[in-house]
């Protein structure tokens, strides 16, 4: 580990102001993949600024109706909130499905949000990655990639987004709100995270000083039917291969409207936009749940040895939403 | 006489719980530096230079070593620890250097910026059975013959009525103890001290004694508690070797941990196996050839050949048999020992080959195992000190309601699960080795039992404190018993099942002779103590020849996700029969621990090599997956009773490793049986099930 600076921040806008002034700052939350990159020698900060003990730390109701969620909210709190529960169980079950208790007990939803790809040659640095080097190359594209994307990688990157949370957060039409050196902002969730194009290291829209200070979830009635699935090569403690996180509202037999999104297939939270559009207004049938996968998945590019994961996402969605469907 | 019947706690459990017993990395040493190791980014070539100067500028850093001026060692039998002794570069991740400093983390900073400069060859990473490589080793780990060859084989199999003819793989797998190698090397003048974490402190301080040219009654390792090793930590590691020389070039004591990364890279692991299985039966399932022809790998800097095919030599009876083993010598980091090496690997192959002959022959697989089942030896010819495998089928297939189960694979589902059972057998030698112990008991009516055994977390401490009281014939909690440390009576390691035969003879037959003498003084203790000393090594030389294994069996429940492909194993149960199992409390701990083992060999442990780079890739324990809490639901071990006198005193067997035997082959027949599909290459990942 390289020395470091550790700072603790009286509120966001300090906070903000220290990490601004020095380009090799970095906002600390619960530490639990930060401290572990340090320790590999991927991160290599000579500031860290204490965040999690801000007190952006409580979920509770605004008077326009959405769930406000505080950058600072340990995992393990999110996930046992009641109204979080009763309104959003789709994101209650994807915290669940991530990490292990005592992770998710350190860990917070700011840090969650930005934790880093879990491709092994991002995390070794002796060898290439584009994320890490830029312009050192992509060995997981002929190298270990079955864990990997197979949608919306590009040739420099086909890392994925490790997060279950956000996966939840995308499907339920979050949005991000961010202090800066320029001020507050909210920005919306899907197209928070980036797709890797030719600059795989720019993984959200945050520029250096923004730090995410809250998540607003908007209601959304029929969320009270949601689910996260998530499969992984073991019953718990790792990483998704594929994850859904789904919401439907049903009636009649008809599909009214439905939201759909993918971890485990792409460099970010992967919202199923096709997915959804050929689900609205269609007869809740497997048919149309398998036509809606289909047309996601239209555009997979599995590599080598993940193909795998396609047949999969199909059998997630045309399962888990054949579940909600039948579900009281 | 004093019998301890329902088993005794572990001796040293309060002291683990409650963070008092010490591992080898924690005991405090004044003036201690710490070391961390620097590692070869290439796979094969030579070092050109090396510029430690920015390591070396930064404060706090102590030494940086490199071969550049690193101390000369004297040749041991093992390439691995000639450590810093030549530019050459066997193997990605190859120990080339250490970073000394007065704290880990900043010998950890150093160490990143310490440059070598180098020379890259061509390398060859990837076991193939077509690769010109591979040959015939002079002998199979640890010293059996590699080929054997009886009646036929190739005409048996040709005249065949059900032939079977399969390749199964086993992959990479790392052994991973939850505690990490660690070695704390101190120098006084000409005497070193090593405190590490190993299977066997006598072999350490023999091996480390003659690298540094030092009489091994100069060289005292110590290791009180060791948190795993899984045969890992069997054999000396390089590591230990580095850190004598850190603490000699220093003038230091020095601490030396291993990162979970570095475990991945140069202390040992499984060999993947391509092993081919060939089967001749009649049309009633007996068998007339057995054929078993293993590839597997080593280093180029020393030579390990995994005994796969062992098993197959005197599992089944038949007239023509073949085995052989076949190795490459690869630019890989050296294979070791891992549990049960050779029977595990091996019997995945055999007994998944047994499965799909029983449907071949329409025979329930537990029937096929009965008919072939041999009167003595099939190879050795020489009868079996005792057998019950069958007793272990028969007991198992009770307690699972074998009876009742249809063989149609893939015919059960409940909801969205695809339901199956499966079985298989499990065998394991039961060695011994030569032994010295010593007992002494004082006025007090207290005794202490020494001998360098070394309990490596199986309840060795525990065992032996049994077989001590019951041979005084006094309560448990009037003997102390006194292991790892190297000055104690000379011991065999904790390896090959055989600690509790090895070291437990020694400890009975010095108690029993303290006890004759003791009973020639009418009982009466003399005021300064009385003692007596056993060596077995006669007694172990002297043992009658015959075919000495312990067995069991194995049965699985497992269930398939139809969408996913996901598997879950609910229920695991294993019957064994291991001649009498000392200490039931921890014997049940370490075979419901070694089919934990076989269940994650089975689903989840896969080292990935990336040939480009040479090493395994998924190298920590979030990447390299093995079974969570979450996967191990009901794993049952249970043993019935055998009664061996011709074993050693206690009519013990040895249990460390035969649990994880033919756990995966149970397994994957379950899989089958739900599923239809047969997985022949370890691990069964769940793409390996989506149709």
């Amino acid at each position: 580990v390289r020395p470091f600076r550790y700072a603790s921040a009286a509120g966001p806008s300090a906070a903000v102001a220290e990490v601004a002034r020095s380009p090799g700052a970095k906002f600390l939350g619960g530490g639990t993949n930060l401290v572990d990159l340090m320790r590999l020698g991927v991160e290599t900060p000579d500031v860290l600024v204490d965040v999690a003990r801000l007190p952006s730390d409580r979920v509770e109701e605004r008077p326009d109706g959405r769930l406000h969620i505080g950058g600072a909210v340990r995992n393990s709190d999110l996930a046992a909130h009641p109204l979080v529960r009763e309104r959003y169980p789709v994101l209650a079950q994807a915290v669940l499905a991530g990490a292990s208790g005592q992770v998710r007990n350190l860990a917070t939803v700011a840090g969650n949000l930005l934790q880093r790809t879990r491709c092994l040659y991002f995390q070794d640095v002796t060898k290439p990655c584009n994320k890490r080097v830029p312009g050192s190359g992509c060995p997981a594209r002929e190298g270990d990639h079955r864990a990997l994307a197979i949608i919306g990688h590009s040739e420099a990157c086909v890392a994925t987004h490790p997060s279950d949370m956000a996966v939840a957060l995308a499907a339920l039409d979050a949005a991000v709100g961010v202090v800066g050196p320029g001020g507050e902002r909210e920005v919306p969730f899907v197209g928070f995270h980036r797709l890797p194009g030719d600059e795989p290291w720019r993984e959200t829209v945050l520029e250096h000083g923004d730090l995410v200070t809250a998540i607003a979830l908007p209601p959304l009635a029929y969320a009270t039917r949601s689910r996260y699935r998530k499969v992984r090569d073991r019953a718990s403690f790792a990483f998704a291969l594929v994850s859904i996180a789904a919401a439907l509202d049903v009636a009649d037999g008809v599909v009214r409207s439905a939201r759909v999104a993918f971890g485990g297939l792409a460099h970010v939270p992967w919202r199923a936009a096709r997915a959804e559009a050929v689900l609205h207004g269609a007869p809740a049938t497997s048919e149309t749940f398998a036509r809606a996968a289909q047309a996601e998945l239209a555009e997979a590019r599995p590599l080598r040895d993940n193909g795998f994961k396609v047949a999969l996402a199909r059998n997630l969605l045309v399962r888990t939403l054949s579940e909600l469907s039948e579900a009281p | 006489v004093t019998r301890v019947a329902d088993g005794l706690a572990r001796v040293e459990g309060r002291e683990k719980v409650s963070g008092a017993a010490r591992y080898s990395a924690e005991h405090p040493v004044e003036r201690v530096a710490h070391a961390f190791v620097l590692q070869a980014t290439i796979a094969r070539g030579e070092i050109q230079s090396v510029d430690a100067s920015a390591a070396l500028a930064l404060p706090g850093v102590v030494a940086v070593l490199s071969h550049e001026g690193a101390p000369r060692l004297q040749p041991v039998d093992d390439g691995e620890l000639a450590v810093l002794q030549a530019p050459a570069v066997a193997h990605r991740g190859q120990i080339i250097g250490a970073v000394v400093a007065e704290s880990l983390e900043v010998a950890r900073e150093a160490a990143g910026l310490v440059r070598f400069d180098y020379r890259e060859e061509p390398h060859a990473v990837e076991l193939r059975t077509d690769d010109p490589r591979l040959y015939r080793p002079d002998h199979v780990n640890p010293n059996y013959e590699t080929d054997t060859e009886r009646g036929d084989f190739e005409a048996g199999y040709a005249a065949a009525e059900v032939k079977l003819d399969q390749v199964y793989r086993t992959p990479a797998v790392h052994n991973n103890p939850m505690e990490p190698h660690a070695t704390v090397a101190a120098w006084d003048g000409d005497r070193l001290t090593l405190y590490d974490s190993n299977q066997g402190s006598t072999i350490v301080r023999d091996t480390v004694a003659r690298a540094f040219g030092l009489a091994p009654e100069r060289v005292r390792v110590i290791t009180h508690h060791v948190g795993g090793a899984f045969g890992q930590k069997g054999t000396p590691r390089p590591h230990a070797i580095l850190a004598a020389m850190a603490s000699q070039v220093t003038g230091r004591p020095v601490k030396l941990s291993i990162t979970r990364q570095q475990m991945f890279a140069f202390v040992g692991y499984r060999t993947p196996t391509i092993q081919r299985v060939r089967l001749g039966a009649d049309r009633s399932g007996r068998l007339t050839a057995i054929g078993h022809e293993v590839a597997e790998q080593s280093s180029t800097v020393r030579e390990f050949a995994e005994q796969t095919a062992i098993a197959t030599r005197m599992m089944y009876s038949a007239p023509n048999r073949r085995t052989a083993h076949r190795l490459a010598r690869l630019d890989v980091p050296t294979p070791s020992w891992m549990r049960a090496p050779g029977e595990c690997p091996g019997m995945f192959a055999l007994e998944s080959a047994m499965d799909e002959l029983a449907i071949a022959c329409g025979l329930d697989p537990i029937e096929l195992r009965v008919r072939n089942e041999p009167e003595v030896d099939p190879e050795e010819d020489v009868p079996f000190s005792s057998r019950n495998l069958v007793a272990c089928l028969r007991e198992g297939a009770a307690r699972f309601d074998w009876a009742d189960r249809d063989p149609t694979p893939a015919a059960r589902r409940e909801g969205r699960w695809l339901v199956g059972t499966g079985m298989a057998a499990s065998t394991y030698p039961a060695r011994r080795r030569p032994a010295s112990a010593t007992v002494r008991v004082e006025a007090s009516g207290h005794y202490t039992v020494r001998i360098n055994a070394t309990d490596i977390g199986t309840g060795a401490r525990t065992a032996l404190t049994i077989i001590a009281a019951e041979a005084l014939d006094v309560p448990p909690d009037r003997v102390h018993v006194a292991i790892g440390d190297s000055d104690l009576p000379r011991a065999a390691l904790a390896g090959g099942s055989m600690g509790t035969a090895s070291w437990g003879a020694a400890v009975h037959g010095a108690c029993r002779s303290l006890l004759a003498a003791l009973e020639a003084r009418d009982l009466a203790i003399p005021e300064a103590g009385l003692e007596a000393s056993v060596d077995t090594t006669a007694e172990v030389e002297a043992q009658s020849r015959l075919s000495r294994h312990a067995f069991g069996a194995q049965f699985a429940e497992v269930r398939v996700d139809a969408d996913t492909g996901e598997i879950r194993v609910p229920r695991l149960l294993g019957v064994f029969a291991a001649g009498r199992i000392v200490n039931p409390r921890t014997a049940r701990s370490q075979l419901v621990g070694a089919m934990t083992m076989g269940l994650s060999m089975a689903l989840h442990e896969e080292s990935v090599m990336d040939p480009r780079f040479g090493d395994y890739v998924n190298h920590d324990l979030a990447s390299y997956h093995f079974a969570a809490n979450a996967d191990v639901r009901d794993i049952e071990a249970v043993w019935i009773e055998e009664d061996d006198p011709h074993l050693n005193p206690m009519g013990a067997k040895g249990i460390g490793e035969i649990g994880i035997v033919g756990t995966a082959a149970a397994i994957a027949n379950a899989v089958h049986h739900a599923t239809g599909v047969r997985v022949r290459d370890l691990p069964i990942h769940l793409e390996k099930l989506l149709g």
